[in-house]
Formats: C-alpha cells, sequence, structure tokens
C-alpha cells in the first residue's frame, strides 16, 4: 500500500494539537506550591508496579478486571497502533519488517488482545448503559456519561476498524497467525477484490482517524488518566495516613489554600489523573446520607477551576469549578476515598487544606465550632472542662504518674476518656486490664493536654500547633517513650501527625497492646465472657488510617472465646460513625444522620452487642441506638469485653 | 467618632477554687481569660466598626499581664488597646475602678468625640454590675444598661435605639449619644481571630497609661479609693435541711406545711 499524501501533515496536526494540550496541562499543574515527591524512588516504583501495573486497587472491586484487561490490552495495542503510524507515513516499514518469527507471534498477540478489548469494552458499554452502578447514574455523572460513551465507542470502533482492514487483506488460506482477523475474513470470502481492497482502504482510514481523534480527546476529558495515572502513583503520599504538611505562623504568610495555586502541584495532578470511576463517592458517608460533599466532585471541581486559570472561586457557591463550603464541613475525614481510590488520589487532605483557609484567614466555620475552638485553646479540652479535673478518674484507683526512668508505658488517656462519664468506663477497664497483665502504666494527669485531633481535622492548625508543641515538649521533658491509648484519634494523631514535630514515639492502640498481651500469655481471660452475638465496628482512625483491623477483633475473641461479627461494611470499606474530623462537635442538619445509617445497618443482623475501639464510635452509636429505639443492644469498648472477662470468675 | 471597649481580664472562674485554710482564691496556675460579657461589649464596638467606620479602642484597668487581654482585643480588630496600669490603682473597687476608666475616656474624648462606651453586664469575678453605670454616672452620659439590641444608630442625630433585656420582659429605649451600653449575652456572636490578625497583634505596641499619664488623686484610685474592700471571701454554710410532710401521698398538706413555715419564718406575708 501506497502511503497517503494527506496522511502525514494530518498526524502532523493530530500530534502537534495532542502535545499542545499536554504541554498547557503540564504547565496548569505546575502553577502549584512546590512538594518534595521525589523521595524513595525505589519505594515509588514498586508502588507503580503494584497499583499501576498490578490494578491492585482497581482489582479490589469484581469489575476491574473488565479494567485490567483493558489496562494490558492498551499497553500491547500501544505497539501495534505505533506501528500503524509509523506505516502509514513508511508503508512496509515498522514490524513489517521484521522476520517471520518475530512478526508472527506479534501478530498472533495483537489479533488476541485487540479481541479481548473488543469484548472488554462492550462489557463496559453494556454495564453503562443497562446496569450502570448508582454511583455512576446520579445526577454528577449523567452529564459525562456521554464523554464516557463516546470514548468506549472509539475504542470499539478502532478495534472493528482493525479486524476489517486485517481481515480484507488477508490472502485465502493466508493469516493462521491471526485466527480473530481470519475469522472475519472468511466471512468476507468471495467478495471481489476491489471490495475487499475498499473495505481495507476504508477501515484503514477509519482507524487512523479515529486514533488520531481519540489521541486528542485524551487530554481533554477524564481519559487524561491513561497519561497521568501511572506518574500519580509514583508521586504518591508515601505517609500513611496522609497528613497535610505543618504550616510556618510567620506575619505575610498565606493560611491553608483558597485558589488552585496555593495547592501543591501533586494536588493539581491529582485532578488531571481522575478517571470519575466513583469509588469515593460510593463509599464517603457523607455522600451516602445525602449530604453535599462528594470526594469525587471536590477533585472535579478542582479541575475546573484550573482549567479555567482561578477565573472562578475555589470555595464558594454550588457551581462547578467551586466547593460549597457546606461540603468542605461535610467531611468526617473517615479516609474511605483516600483507601478506595484506584489511582491513589488525595482527597482528604485537599479538603483539611481548604478548612485551614476558611478558618484561619476568614474566621469562617459552623457556628457551634466557636466554643469548641474557645474550649480548646483555653482548657484544651473540647468541653471546656477545667484541665485540673482531668486526671480524677484515677482517684478510684491508687494514684498513678508516670516516673520518668521508672513508668513504661505513658497512659494518653484523651479528652474523652478523661472526661467522658462513658468513655471513663473504657478507661478504668484499660486501667485494670493493664494491672492483671502486669504493665507498667502512668498518667501525666492534669498535664495532659488534648492531643488536637480535632482542631487540626478542622483545619485550626494555629491551635493544633500549640497543642502539640506543648504535648512534645511535655514528653521530651518527662522521657516518654512509649505510649497506649484507648482513643485512636489519639493513636493516629501521636503517631503520625507528631512525626511533624521531630518526636517518633512507639505509640499503641490499646487494641494492638492487649492483643499482644494475649498472645504473649500474660492475659489469659479465666471465663469466656459471653457477650452474646458480636459485631466489631471497625474505627477509621484505627482501621483505614493505621491499618489495624485484626487486633480488636483477637481481644474480642480472647475474651468472648467467639470470633465476632463483621458489618456488611467493613475494615477498608467501613462506614464511619460520624464523628471523625471534627464532626463529632458539630450539628449533622443536611440527609440522614451517619450513625442511624449504621446503626440500622447493625441491627439487620440483630447482635447483641456491638463492639468498638473508639470513645467517638461509643457515643455515636450508643446514640443511634437510643434513636432506633434499640437500647437492649449494648455497646463496649474491647477493653471493658476484656476486663469483664478477666473478672468474670 | 470613638467606640470604646472596656474589658477586664478575670481568672478562670471554671478553674477557681477558694483555699478552705486561709479563705482566699486560689490563683496559682489558673489562666486568665477575657471576662466572658466583656467579649460581647468587644464585639459590638467591632461591629460598628465594621459598619459605621467608627474608631474602635479597648481600654482595660489592670495589672502589666493584662497586655495578653489588650492583644486578644487587637486580634479581633481593634484599632487601639490601652492599658491602665499603676500600682495606684491595684485593689480598686468597683467605685475606684470605675474612676480610673472615666478618666481614661475622657482623655480620649479631648482628642476625639466619643459616641459610646460598651462594658459587659457584669464581670465573672466580681459580679457587681457597677462599673458600667458608675463610668455613665463620673461621664455624665446616658447609661443602657443589660442590651441585647441596638435597634438603630442615627450618627447624623446622634441618637441611639436599644433593646433592654429585663426579666420577663423587654423595654426599648432610646437616647441621645454620648451612650454607656453594658451588654448580656445576647447582643452577639462574638468573632474569632484570624491567625493573620493574631501575628499582627503579637507585633501591636499596647499604650499603656499610669498614674502620671492619668494623674488622679492617689487617694480617689486604687485601694485607698475604694469604697469597700475584702476582708474575708467564704462559702456560706448552709443550715441542715428538713423534710416536711410527704409530697407523694399529701401534695396539698404539703404545700400548706410548706406555707405555714415560711410565714412562721417571715419568708412570705400575707
Amino acid at each position: 500500500m501506497q502511503s497517503h499524501p494527506y496522511f502525514m501533515p494530518l498526524l502532523f496536526v493530530a500530534v502537534l494539537t495532542f502535545c499542545y494540550s499536554c504541554y498547557q496541562r503540564l504547565q496548569l499543574v505546575t502553577v502549584g506550591a512546590a512538594e518534595n515527591r521525589f523521595d524513595r524512588p525505589g519505594e515509588r516504583l514498586a508502588g507503580v508496579l503494584s497499583y499501576a501495573f498490578g490494578q491492585k486497587r482497581v482489582l479490589s472491586r469484581p469489575f476491574g478486571v473488565n479494567h485490567f484487561v483493558l489496562f494490558w490490552a492498551f499497553l500491547l495495542l500501544l505497539v501495534a497502533n505505533a506501528d500503524f503510524l509509523w506505516q502509514g507515513l513508511f508503508p512496509g516499514g515498522g514490524l513489517s519488517a521484521l522476520p517471520e518469527g518475530i512478526r508472527h507471534p506479534l501478530e498472533f498477540a495483537f489479533d488476541l488482545v485487540s479481541l479481548l478489548a473488543l469484548v472488554s469494552v462492550t462489557v463496559a458499554l453494556a454495564r453503562r448503559l443497562f446496569f450502570a452502578p448508582s454511583y455512576l447514574g446520579n445526577e454528577y455523572t449523567k452529564p459525562r456519561s456521554g464523554e464516557a460513551l463516546l470514548i468506549l465507542g472509539m475504542i470499539a470502533t478502532l478495534m472493528a476498524a482493525y479486524f476489517l482492514m486485517n481481515a480484507a487483506r488477508l490472502a485465502p488460506g493466508e493469516g493462521s497467525w491471526q485466527p480473530v482477523s481470519r475469522a472475519v475474513s472468511l466471512v468476507m470470502q468471495g467478495l471481489p477484490a476491489a471490495t475487499l481492497e475498499a473495505v481495507a482502504l476504508t477501515s484503514w482510514w477509519v482507524h487512523a482517524i479515529v486514533l488520531l481523534l481519540f489521541l486528542n480527546l485524551l487530554p481533554r476529558s477524564k481519559h487524561m488518566h491513561i497519561l497521568t495515572a501511572i506518574p500519580n502513583c509514583y508521586f504518591r503520599s508515601l505517609d500513611h495516613p496522609a497528613v497535610p504538611p505543618r504550616e510556618e505562623f510567620q506575619m505575610g504568610n498565606r493560611f491553608g489554600v483558597s485558589g488552585v495555586e496555593q495547592f501543591s502541584w501533586k494536588d493539581l495532578l491529582d485532578s488531571f489523573s481522575c478517571t470519575e470511576c466513583g469509588r469515593c463517592q460510593d463509599l464517603c458517608p457523607a455522600h451516602n446520607t445525602g449530604k453535599s460533599l462528594n470526594p469525587r466532585r471536590v477533585v472535579h471541581d478542582l479541575k475546573v477551576n484550573l482549567l479555567e486559570k482561578g477565573g472562578k472561586p475555589l470555595i464558594g457557591p454550588k457551581e462547578e469549578g467551586t466547593s460549597c463550603e457546606e461540603a468542605l464541613w461535610d467531611c468526617t475525614t473517615c479516609g474511605a476515598c483516600l483507601s478506595v481510590c484506584p489511582v491513589l488520589i488525595e482527597h482528604l487532605p485537599k479538603i483539611v487544606k481548604m478548612r485551614r483557609h476558611l478558618v484561619q484567614e476568614k474566621a469562617r466555620f459552623p457556628e457551634e465550632l466557636l466554643n469548641l475552638f474557645e474550649n480548646m485553646e483555653q482548657r484544651s479540652n473540647p468541653w471546656g472542662i477545667a484541665p485540673s479535673e482531668r486526671g480524677k478518674w484515677i482517684s478510684v484507683l491508687e494514684e498513678r504518674d508516670f516516673k520518668p526512668g521508672e513508668t513504661e508505658y505513658l497512659f494518653f488517656v484523651g479528652c474523652a476518656g478523661s472526661f467522658d462519664s462513658r468513655a471513663k468506663q473504657t478507661t478504668l477497664a484499660l486501667a485494670t486490664t493493664l494491672d492483671r497483665a502486669g504493665i507498667s502504666w502512668g498518667i501525666l494527669g492534669k498535664d495532659e493536654i488534648c492531643c488536637g485531633d480535632s482542631v487540626r481535622r478542622l483545619g485550626n492548625e494555629f491551635v493544633f500547633d500549640k497543642m502539640a508543641r506543648g504535648n512534645v515538649e511535655l514528653f521530651r521533658e518527662r522521657g516518654v517513650k512509649k505510649i497506649v491509648t484507648a482513643c485512636p484519634h489519639c493513636f493516629s494523631t501521636l503517631k503520625n501527625d507528631y512525626k511533624q514535630y521531630g518526636i517518633e514515639l512507639e505509640v499503641v492502640h490499646h487494641s494492638e497492646l492487649i492483643a499482644q498481651l494475649v498472645r504473649d500469655g500474660k492475659l489469659k481471660a479465666p471465663k469466656k465472657a459471653s457477650q452474646g452475638k458480636v459485631l466489631f465496628h471497625d474505627s477509621c482512625y484505627l482501621g483505614r488510617h493505621n491499618d489495624t483491623y485484626t487486633a480488636p477483633r483477637a481481644v474480642i475473641e480472647a475474651a468472648t472465646g467467639g470470633t465476632p461479627g463483621d458489618f456488611e461494611r467493613n475494615r477498608e470499606n467501613g462506614f464511619c460513625c460520624g464523628a471523625g474530623g471534627g464532626r463529632m462537635w458539630m450539628e449533622e442538619q443536611t440527609g440522614a444522620r451517619i450513625n442511624h445509617e449504621r446503626v440500622k445497618e447493625a441491627l439487620k443482623q440483630e447482635p447483641d452487642t456491638i463492639c468498638v475501639s473508639c470513645p467517638y464510635c461509643m457515643t455515636m452509636l450508643e446514640d443511634g441506638l437510643k434513636d432506633q429505639g434499640a437500647e437492649k443492644v449494648r455497646v463496649k469498648d474491647i477493653a471493658e469485653v476484656m476486663a469483664e472477662a478477666l473478672n468474670d470468675r | 467618632m470613638l467606640v470604646i471597649s472596656c474589658i477586664k481580664q478575670v481568672p478562670d472562674t471554671t478553674q477557681v477554687k477558694i483555699d478552705p485554710v486561709t479563705n482566699t482564691l486560689v490563683r496559682e496556675g489558673i489562666p486568665f481569660i477575657v471576662n466572658p460579657y466583656d467579649t460581647h461589649a468587644l464585639e459590638e464596638g467591632l461591629a460598628l466598626k465594621d459598619r459605621y467606620g467608627l474608631r474602635s479602642v479597648a481600654i482595660s484597668m489592670g495589672p502589666p499581664n493584662t497586655v495578653a487581654t489588650l492583644k486578644k482585643a487587637c486580634a479581633l480588630g481593634v484599632d487601639e488597646a490601652i492599658l491602665l496600669s499603676d500600682r495606684a490603682f491595684g485593689g480598686a473597687d468597683t467605685l475606684a475602678t470605675s474612676q480610673v476608666l472615666a478618666s481614661a475616656i475622657e482623655r480620649l474624648a479631648q482628642q476625639e468625640e466619643v459616641g459610646i462606651v460598651f462594658c459587659g453586664k457584669q464581670t465573672i469575678d466580681g459580679d457587681t454590675a457597677q462599673v458600667g453605670p458608675g463610668i455613665a454616672t463620673r461621664l455624665g452620659f446616658t447609661q443602657l444598661t443589660l442590651v441585647d439590641r441596638i435597634e438603630w444608630l442615627d450618627l447624623d442625630q446622634k441618637r441611639i435605639r436599644v433593646r433592654r433585656k429585663l426579666e420577663g420582659r423587654h423595654e426599648i429605649v432610646e437616647a441621645p449619644l454620648p451612650v454607656v451600653i453594658t451588654a448580656v449575652r445576647e447582643l452577639n456572636r462574638p468573632r474569632y481571630p484570624t491567625v493573620p490578625m493574631r501575628l499582627s497583634a503579637e507585633l501591636t505596641e499596647v499604650t499603656v497609661w499610669d498614674n502620671q499619664v492619668l494623674n488622679l488623686d492617689v487617694e480617689t484610685v486604687g485601694l485607698k479609693g475604694s469604697a469597700t474592700w475584702v476582708s474575708k471571701i467564704f462559702s456560706p454554710e448552709r443550715d441542715q435541711g428538713e423534710i416536711i410532710g410527704d409530697g407523694i401521698k399529701d401534695p396539698v398538706g404539703t404545700a400548706h406545711l410548706l406555707l405555714d413555715k415560711m410565714l412562721s419564718k417571715d419568708l412570705l406575708a400575707l
């Protein structure tokens, strides 16, 4: 076949416009603030292998298999299509110049893979059209579904054109190494040579034009992820959980993010990597209960805002390209979006960064937070109770001050464990359990200050900074090395957030410590305390943020003799109680209550006891059960269950 | 025109205890806060600044560490913060305190017309509610106490109409400026400081006026100028109560018993 004179200029223009679109977007990404995501290349590459090439997270959902096939088909067909374009310019060159021994296996592979691609594209089309999951069919996706259908249609056309073009050119009896094309050619057998040539030429041009259109559609659609997803996996946050960086409180600095240029370049790259798959929104507790927040929306709006070069406010009215304040306050920081995103987009830190702007530069936040902020700053606890009361719970036991050099574990009791009457029972249960195991522990009493979790998640970094510095100084002064806490929020904050203050502590959640003591034979429940049918509710800050799923279950098993049941949504897919991210201190005015949803999910299984490992979950689930008229179901902390077993003689 | 907010630094009373031996307040390690009612006085001054472009000034009398409280006012946006601090002012009761505050306001008035002086309705440590009225009386300003809403402010006519929150009723009153207004909690919702404002407040100089500046007769200020002084602080002892009648079985009879008892103790008169 002769090279067509129109092809070269067409290809030139198409590649040029493609490159220009990519360049434009790359330029936009570089608008972002500096952030070092170039460290630990080995670890980063390993992640690319597993997340991008291994499609680890894509495959965590059954339908991901389809994408896995398509992804690998694309990679292989990249070679085939490069060859196609090359041969368009230089007929007879490229792969066709290779010896048969190499060419034939390649052609065989391309033929088969094209069929696989065609099948999976057809399946994807059918899914979108006939059995779309709810999160692909809502008000947000519908307007963009046309684009998805167009792209899928284009890929299907490419494959069909490929087979037609090959089949029309196969001489009778030829093509045993291209079984699919051959099968198609059998259908066309008997057609005159001129017709076959016309079919071949037409399908070649269809293939060429669709391919070049596809190339140019890529950067202008959600299929940009084909180009950005792999780099996005490489530049992912290696810190888990992803904690937004500290802020420097100096005159002239900006605090938080109110415009795209204040986000880091990686935040902006995230927006071009979103595939709009909808998994984040499918898991988001706020979205699931009818609130304004949709994590996918946040990322999409960031992209639109960026493309409009910040021409509209980043935070403002409910419209495309702008995140509304209500949505930003809806977030429980449960991290479901982070843990499910196949391309490792960091939604949560973006929300916290925007909250930081609202709180610190605008002093604008839901009014119930005013008291919280004042109480935290003034009395270092959310309720505004006198700090001198903090150690009072211990009065029922012996005094147990942390003594530098003598005490092994600092028991960081936390605000709930110190002041909330229900959580105090957990505190006592843990204290007696540790005593039974002969663990050396002590408390800071009135000197302990709040870890600052709520204020940090709410974006009040200024107040958090004071608390963190205060605690870190206190830990250093008292020589604290090991900390045990019964609150996942204290646990995660001390363990992960405080690293930014240059202190590495050995922090354990009580579930881990108790499970360890059981394993070491230091704790033996004399009699298994039956709690009836037990369900375990995963705390977000213990589970998703810190990957601790087995320890609390092991504790329950050791105490009750039975494996606890799971909620329908559990572990990585767990559903928040509704109290994280400072939501504990806020009203829930829109939609259904998150704790009601969670309690309803539990009640389907008719449990006797719901076990928790977090004081916030305790409050939320107990309240939820009361509201649902199901007070007969008890909520217990794992420490209480263990203490009961130990005392059940 | 000036709008002045008088604020006081008080110990965080939720944390204050009385030493059972010495009968004095245990203040050691107790943080100070801005008197909660005064935060509303401050907010209203700032709101009028925002709305009418008045110049907002915060003044406070207290020991040198009161600077912390005035810096909080700066972080919220006051144009000027003035600390009235002198050893001679120490130990003042409400009479002597209002003397110093009034004289500072007079001094400010020499430079610029004073329109409104805001005070909290009372402090949470003294609970007298006398300083606001004391200032008004000394300055000859109209006093509008217990205000929960400003109906309107007419700067041309120099008049103000406010709503007072009284027991079980509201009262709407109008007065010519200048006035002293004492604020109740319902007056407004205090703002929260932004970080840039906090940072700039840390660099702001708080003006300090001592008695060299105010030049008051030392016999009229501080402990010497006080008409009252605290001789003892104690939690009142209560007599053991008694249970009379049987409320569940005989409510009417018990009510009569209670009435008789109160009449006999002269707590009620018919």
